[in-house]
């Protein structure tokens, strides 16, 4: 009423006790800022179209359990060593907090999720790491899981994916981390002599240990658009340098320009293209 | 004499004067000071023991860094005879932090590769600091191909604070060359040893690290990450590097208890800078014992024991 309008006196809802309604901020939000374009989405449409932003095709991370699901058949997928757990070797400080909330946010045990399923009817043996587990950072077990992986498509001549989201090497388990590098590496050269296929797509972000061994050891490499993919940290190469670099500098694009990759591939047609390459190498030429 | 003096070496630097100091007084003067001099000799003599087995890992990170630490072309100097320089990657240009070449080690042919620093600025900008770029890592596999070829054990001699993370190293695939090398090596037919001589800086120095037996000097380091990019990570404060030496555990006998490495070669008391020629007998007698063990593998069984020393790695 428009004499409300006047009242001297502010009025409250009373609110009971018990009835206090839940914040809004710890539900998932409903609406996400694009980072590309700034256009305000809907996050359950975003969720639809892959997490792809329906204005500039801007790539969200996606989660592992996200990955796997966007790529292979519905209900084929089967996780393959699942109970392997973190661990401390070196009581690194701080560490094992640390793994503990990250299994907490992402419901995993490490940074990646391996196992079976078919991808448009092919079978193959997959991995995706997690960006949101210590930045999808490479320890003893990814290092392990991707061997025992790999171990697998030797055994049952299946092909083998893996993408790829990671900052690099795991500090936290030292020289242990670094040797994964080479471990996954001399894994993946024994797949190459038994001439199994291995497809390496590279998403936002893979830098560092991940990016200098497995990732781009592909017989065919890929990568999302716009994703990160550098050696060093850009801050590190702009100290290093003492200039600014291009902004395209350490993207998909920039890789592909400089022929080190084979192809950008939007994800909405990763499916498509990767059951391509799986019927190219499912028999002889 | 070292040109250049770390803060736990000053001690050793003043007794180390003031005998010299006596030295030269008594020749002047001609009186007999033998019993001082050799008193301050023994205790000179102790002082190095007590500084030298109780280092910090931070203290080794220091030595492992110094300047006047030989260096990849020193050794090949000591070590091997014959040394044949080799250039190039066949494809974009040849990196001078990074050597290599054919050579003898008591009279047999090897070939040679190992990352290269300088022992002063000039020496250090000409050779990057000895931090490869892709050309560099590309030389490196180029060179141990052909040993593979021609039957040579490939000695791989590690001592870089990592690889360079320039734009240019971007753009020709730093990441893809380190990897490259990580694959090939694993499969190279022929022996390699590997040893740490100084700075074992992450990737830039694990694309030279993968072979048949992989040992360090006493006072080299091997990490992950530097100690101060660690410190930087854990605490916002690069000048608690000193700390991270120590959780990172990347020192020869830390990582020799926890099976990472397959040795340890000893330095001679106050660490390889003050003894190149003490430190090279140490390795050559390594090399030596080491190159006939492997020598007597076969080479199938070769690669395959190297596949499955790098399989157990982080198996708890």
């Amino acid at each position: 009423m428009l004499k409300d309008l006047f009242r001297k006196q502010k009025r409250y809802i009373t609110v009971r006790p018990g009835t206090v309604p839940e914040r809004e901020e710890e539900k998932e939000p409903l609406w996400i800022k694009c980072p590309g374009c700034g256009e305000i989405l809907y996050v359950r449409e975003l969720e639809k179209g892959l997490k792809v932003c329906s204005k500039c095709r801007y790539h969200f991370r996606l989660s592992a359990p996200e990955r796997i699901a966007a790529t292979v058949d519905d209900n084929t997928f089967q996780e393959l060593d699942g109970d392997l757990q973190a661990v401390d070797p070196l009581s690194f400080p701080a560490y094992r907090p640390k793994l503990s909330s990250a299994e907490q946010e992402t419901g995993m045990r490490d940074a990646i999720l391996t196992g079976q399923g078919t991808i448009e009817g092919w079978p193959v043996l997959i991995g995706a790491l997690e960006p949101n587990f210590i930045m999808g950072s490479m320890g003893c077990i990814v290092g392990e899981k991707i061997t025992r992986l790999i171990e697998k498509a030797l055994k049952e001549r299946l092909p083998v994916i893996l993408f790829s989201a990671s900052g690099g090497a795991r500090m936290q388990e030292g020289v242990f981390s670094l040797m994964q590098m080479a471990k996954t590496s001399a894994a993946i050269a024994r797949l190459h002599e038994a001439g199994i296929l291995y497809v390496s797509v590279l998403t936002d972000p893979t830098t560092g240990g991940v990016l200098a061994s497995f990732a781009t050891l592909g017989d065919i490499i890929l990568a999302e658009p716009g994703a990160l993919i550098g050696f060093a940290g850009r801050r590190v190469t702009e100290q290093t340098l003492k200039e600014k670099l291009p902004p395209d500098f350490q993207t998909a694009e920039f890789c592909f320009n400089h022929g080190l990759i084979d192809l950008i591939v939007p994800r909405n047609e990763m499916r498509q293209i990767l059951a391509q390459i799986l019927s190219l190498h499912s028999e002889r030429g | 004499m070292p040109n250049v003096i770390l803060d736990f070496e000053k001690p050793l630097l003043e007794l180390e004067n003031r005998i010299a100091e006596l030295k030269q007084y008594a020749g002047e003067k001609g009186i007999d000071l033998a019993a001082e001099i050799n008193l301050l000799e023994n205790r000179l003599r102790e002082l190095k023991k007590e500084i030298y087995e109780n280092l910090t890992p931070w203290q080794r990170t220091q030595l492992a860094r110094h300047p006047e630490r030989p260096n990849a072309l020193d050794y090949f100097k000591l070590l091997f005879t014959d040394f044949l320089p080799l250039c190039g990657d066949r494809c974009y240009g040849d990196d001078p932090a990074l050597v290599g070449g054919i050579a003898r080690f008591e009279g047999v042919p090897v070939t040679v590769i190992g990352h290269m620093k300088g022992h002063n600025t000039k020496e250090n900008l000409a050779r990057n600091f000895g931090m490869p770029s892709p050309e560099g890592f590309r030389k490196a596999l180029r060179l141990a191909q052909q040993a593979e070829k021609f039957g040579r054990p490939v000695i791989s001699l590690i001592d870089t604070p990592g690889a360079y993370s320039g734009a240019g190293a971007e753009e020709r695939g730093q990441a893809w060359a380190i990897a490259n090398n990580l694959f090939a090596f694993s499969r190279l037919k022929t022996p390699i040893i590997v040893i740490i001589t100084g700075e074992g800086g992450s990737g830039g120095a694990l694309a030279l690290g993968v072979g048949d037996v992989l040992l360090m000097l006493e006072n080299s380091i091997f990490s992950v990450i530097s100690p101060e990019g660690c410190a930087a990570i854990l605490w916002k404060d690069a000048q608690r590097a000193p700390e991270a030496a120590r959780v990172l555990k990347l020192t020869a006998s830390e990582l020799l208890s926890l099976g990472l490495i397959d040795g340890v070669i000893p330095e001679p008391l106050g660490g390889a800078h003050r003894d190149p020629e003490g430190t090279a007998d140490n390795i050559r007698a390594e090399i030596r014992q080491r190159l006939q063990e492997l020598r007597r593998i076969d080479t199938e069984q070769l690669v395959a024991a190297r596949w499955s020393r790098l399989r157990r790695i982080g198996c708890f």
